[in-house]
């Protein structure tokens, strides 16, 4: 019987594993660089989403070309002069990072959304990259 | 001075005293706090959260904070390559009674919240001058 909590758990389950993802095998990005990037499969398409928290919509970069997707950018912190620092966790900078995926996209098609923080990149596959069916004669 | 590389900061996950009902992960926010000019301001980053799905608690002098994730998007998504992890944010701090509560304010913007605190008045330091 399907449990409505089950996609979330799947969900949790999937984003634990970590590090041992052949999906990537050969392809330029790594982890540990800023932002981190979770990528799903949606149908016959990826989303790439990525966490930015406080960086403002116009300091995004968004830059596609063959299968390569560069997102870059600056996390601008400033706080007012003379304040007097109880905790500071944030960090500020900036960020450039491309992204590799193993299959052909339509550079044109990609759509991204930016809403609280996080940056989501819709990727369709390129026609060229799906199996057409031959019929026999 | 070259701007620094932005390093991955991992989510910690809070420390669950009792257990939750709904499944989902807790992480704390990322949080600055600095003082000025007579108030706290505290600043929280919890990506994903729409401002609606914000709550801010105060109770016998503890300020909780807790942000909500919408789940719903995630659906009909299959993950294949993943970095991080997502959940919804908890991150509770105990407030001196300097801080006048019934004048705290918020704001949220790109994921970030900021709570103005504004001390008591008669918690802000005089200075006091030597005859």
């Amino acid at each position: 019987m399907y449990h409505p909590l089950d996609a979330l758990f799947d969900l949790q389950r999937s984003l634990e594993s970590r590090l041992d993802s052949d999906w990537l095998r050969g392809a330029t990005t790594g982890t540990g660089a800023f932002p981190p990037i979770n990528v799903f499969q949606q149908g016959d398409n990826l989303v790439a989403i990525l966490e930015v928290p406080g960086v403002d919509k116009s300091d995004l970069e968004i830059q596609a070309k063959d299968n390569a997707i560069r997102i870059s950018g600056k996390k601008n912190i400033s706080y007012p002069e003379g304040v007097s620092l109880h905790r500071r966790e944030r960090l500020t900078g900036s960020f450039d990072r491309t992204l590799t995926v193993p299959m052909q996209i339509d550079a044109d098609g990609i759509k991204a959304e930016y809403r609280d923080g996080v940056l989501a990149l819709f990727i369709p596959r390129a026609e060229s990259d799906k199996p057409r069916t031959i019929r026999i004669n | 001075m070259s701007p620094q590389e932005l390093q991955v900061q991992q989510k910690r996950e809070i420390e669950k005293k009792q257990e939750a009902t709904a499944p989902a992960r807790t992480f704390m926010s990322t949080t600055d706090i600095f003082e000025a000019d007579g108030a706290l301001t505290m600043v929280l980053e919890m990506p994903g959260v729409d401002k609606s799905n914000v709550d801010i608690n105060i109770e016998d002098g503890v300020l909780t904070i807790e942000g909500r994730l919408d789940f719903a998007k995630y659906e009909e998504m299959q993950p294949v390559y993943t970095e991080y992890n997502i959940g919804n944010y908890r991150r509770s701090f105990t407030l001196s009674n300097k801080i006048d509560q019934t004048k705290i304010s918020a704001e949220m913007k790109d994921g970030v919240l900021t709570l103005l605190l504004p001390k008591a008045e008669e918690a802000k330091p005089r200075r006091i001058a030597v005859s």
